[in-house]
């Protein structure tokens, strides 16, 4: 480990939080009814979207009537995407690698996938997509993060409404947090990328001779366009198969800090956001600092062990000039960068990879795997990660009401029996799914035929998969068979549980809480702004997630560990 | 009311798929033109006038000749069309056997070299298959061999090295590295002189 590798994961910390900050405020008056200085332009842009999808805008929903809106605009688009998708052998416009038909499986995986922002790609994007299909899948990058963010707005409007019955108006909360957040941070993040190295451009791949006299074919195309959305809006899902690995995509460590700059912008001003709609900014204090703590700490463990490297060599008496483990990584961005990047990838939910993670060290590859099985909550994706931290929240509280024996309150509210469930519910779904599913696969051999890496290794693979597809992450062990059927149907399956089952109770939740009356704070109230709150959320997310997980890690990622050391390798 | 939610959705869908599906991708198209046009189409170098290949896009060299750049995992090596990572776990045997015949050839290459001197990035393979770059480490350990195939004296293209290698932005991200083509191109004129 080198100083450089540990000062920029603060580095990156203190330049988010600056930036969350002011986005926060700009946030909050675009969608809880201020001023900014963009309504000039796009104010007469929201009206004409309004006129031409004859919305209105104006009118209160329930919450059912808010999630109906939602899944509709989310069915819709999943539709339109998988048509478009299938028309690729039709339309042969901005075609010119000549790529057919796109898999029935693929195609329903992928557009699952994109709809639920997941961005997993069970597809190589250089070997099977043309242009204009990568440039439908950007579409569902603006729309899926921008649901997210609608998604918060319903929960959060349960704490800073009272004695109310509706939760705000979806198109509305849609329509501007796209016009006045999505789009212009987008094309401003474009700019940047393309100057930073990354093509844009609708040519055809460049064959050339190299210098040695090879043919070498180039992959072209529309790459930093697409790049600034998946990172802004935490999608991840990449032009390239190698993601941002592929040097267009990742063409060095500046065009990499501005991505995670990208990536982490929205998901911290959320916090503060959620600070602003409470009218208590302190209550976002321990929140921030929760996902802050799980953030270095597993950016320390991941980047230790990368560092360190993998300890089968050091058993096999392979001692190199360097210890650090470079098999799946790229030079320009070395091992402490790529840490960093590989745990940010699955703490702000964006599934954007600068490295083969079924490459990492066991250890190395259990931090991104542990994030997501947090439920992603450490910043995690728009307005997703927060919500899955509240509902973490409300359960510490109910947890410490238990102890104490009194009826727990959050922000002025109290927190009863329906709301406890339906935070419970929505915490229960990526156990259930991540477990169910990988011990099926491991059972069937339409699974174990799948896994690429023999022994313990395999069995990560199989949890990542699942973790990553219920977390609406997108990162994947690469070796795994992710384009076969079984997968491509179940871990569809998992991202769609990861989504709307995961996040509609909290929804509920957030309805029934804004029906309730404000109750003053009383010398009873457990304070939720300190740094024991804090203490206790940290706890609640790292024992809820250990506790269940636990024994399938032991047996994949700590078992090779452990049998790396011993110099013990498996399969032949 | 439930059917009108529906068609508002999906001319909202349709609006946007016009709107950012095309709208957006091709103004970027257009600014990348107009104002970084290299990046934008692809940041080609030419040699002789000749295209010869992307900077940031690795190219195979086999020839003692020249500086070698990373083990590629995509196939055929340094395929610029389907990058791909070699996944290789670590306890895989085949993660074990690549690294050793990897090293075996940078040994046999570069004699009177000892396996530890020879960093990681020379004998473990890249995430994209195109890494454009090698450790300086990587780049001084050839020194030797490249200075001799050219008949250059190892002090001139021991500097040719150290005026590559490109730092850690702002000093604390990425990893210093030399870019293999850019060498590689310099080298050329080098010899050429």
């Amino acid at each position: 480990m080198t100083w450089q590798g540990i000062l920029q994961i603060f580095v990156l910390l203190a330049v988010v939080t600056v930036v969350g900050f002011f986005l926060s405020k700009y946030m909050y008056n675009t969608l809880e009814g201020g001023r900014t200085f963009m309504d000039r332009v796009l104010v007469p842009c929201e009206r004409a979207v309004y006129r031409l999808c004859g919305i209105d805008p104006t009118v209160e929903m329930r919450w059912t009537r808010y999630v109906f809106v939602l899944l509709a605009v989310n069915v819709v688009g999943f539709v339109v995407l998988m048509v478009l998708l299938a028309l690729q052998p039709v339309l042969t416009i901005f075609n010119p690698a000549h790529m057919h038909q796109v898999p029935f499986w693929v195609n329903l995986n992928t557009s699952i996938s994109f709809m639920t922002n997941t961005n997993w790609q069970n597809y190589g994007g250089e070997t099977t997509l043309s242009y204009l299909s990568q440039m439908w899948l950007t579409v569902q990058q603006f729309l899926s993060p921008v649901t997210g963010i609608c998604l918060f707005l319903a929960v959060v409007r349960g704490f800073s409404r009272h004695n109310a019955n509706t939760i705000g108006n979806f198109w509305r909360d849609f329509v501007r947090t796209l016009l006045w957040v999505a789009i212009p941070l987008a094309v401003i993040g474009a700019v940047v990328l393309i100057a930073l190295g990354s093509p844009q451009n609708l040519h055809a791949y460049t064959v050339v001779h190299t210098l040695q006299g090879h043919k070498q074919t180039i992959a072209q195309g529309p790459v930093a366009s697409m790049t600034s959305i998946m990172q802004l809006g935490d999608n991840g899902g990449g032009f390239f198969n190698m993601n941002v690995a592929q040097p267009f995509a990742g063409p060095n460590a500046a065009s990499i800090f501005f991505q995670l700059i990208l990536g982490f912008s929205v998901p911290v001003a959320c916090i503060f956001l959620f600070g602003k709609m409470v009218k208590n900014t302190r209550q976002a204090r321990p929140i921030y600092w929760s996902m802050v703590l799980l953030f270095v700490i597993g950016a320390l463990v991941l980047y230790h062990f990368e560092a360190a490297g993998n300890p089968a060599l050091a058993a096999h008496h392979l001692r190199l000039a360097a210890s650090h483990n470079l098999e799946g990584k790229e030079t320009r961005f070395g091992t402490g960068t790529t840490s960093l990047f590989e745990n940010s990838t699955t703490t702000i939910s964006w599934g954007s990879v600068i490295a083969s993670n079924d490459s990492l060290t066991p250890i190395g590859g259990l931090v991104p795997l542990f994030n997501m099985m947090t439920g992603e909550v450490i910043f995690g994706s728009w307005g997703a990660g927060m919500i899955g931290m509240i509902a973490y929240a409300v359960l510490a509280l109910f947890l410490a009401g238990l102890m104490v024996g009194r009826t727990p309150e959050y922000l002025g509210k109290k927190i009863e029996s329906f709301e406890v469930k339906m935070a419970v519910l929505s915490m229960i779904v990526p156990s259930l799914v991540i477990l169910v599913l990988a011990a099926l696969s491991v059972a069937l051999k339409a699974g174990t035929s799948g896994i690429f890496n023999p022994g313990p290794h395999g069995l990560s693979e199989v949890l990542y998969a699942f973790s990553s597809g219920v977390g609406n992450n997108g990162s994947a062990f690469g070796g795994l068979n992710a384009a076969s059927p079984w997968y491509s149907a179940t871990v569809g399956l998992a991202m769609l549980l990861g989504r709307f089952p995961m996040y509609i109770p909290l929804v509920a939740m957030g309805a029934s809480l804004a029906k309730k009356q404000r109750i003053p704070e009383s010398a009873g109230t457990f304070p939720t702004h300190g740094p024991l709150f804090t203490v206790l959320l940290t706890g609640t997310v790292v024992v809820v997630g250990a506790l269940i997980f636990f024994p399938a890690l032991a047996l994949g990622p700590f078992a090779e560990q452990f049998a790396a050391h011993a110099g013990k390798l498996f399969g032949g | 009311m439930r059917l009108k939610v529906i068609w508002s959705a999906l001319r909202l869908v349709l609006l946007f798929v016009v709107v950012l599906g095309l709208g957006y991708n091709l103004l970027m198209v257009g600014i990348g033109e107009a104002a970084f046009s290299g990046q934008a189409n692809g940041s080609m170098v030419t040699y002789h006038g000749r295209v010869v290949g992307s900077r940031l896009i690795g190219q195979q060299f086999t020839s003692p000749r020249f500086f070698e750049g990373r083990p590629s995992a995509t196939s055929p090596p340094y395929n610029a069309a389907s990058s791909a990572a070699s996944n290789y776990g670590p306890t895989n045997p085949a993660l074990l056997r690549e690294i050793r015949t990897n090293l075996a050839a940078v040994l046999a290459e570069n004699p009177g070299v000892k396996p530890t001197q020879v960093p990681p990035d020379l004998v473990e393979s890249s995430a994209s298959g195109l890494d454009p770059d090698i450790s300086p480490a990587a780049a001084y350990l050839q020194v030797p061999r490249v200075a001799k195939a050219n008949h250059l004296p190892v002090g001139a293209v021991r500097n040719l090295v150290a005026g590559h290698v490109t730092g850690r932005f702002l000093g604390i991200y990425g990893a210093p590295h030399v870019n293999v083509l850019e060498l590689n191109l310099a080298l050329l004129k080098l010899v050429n002189q």
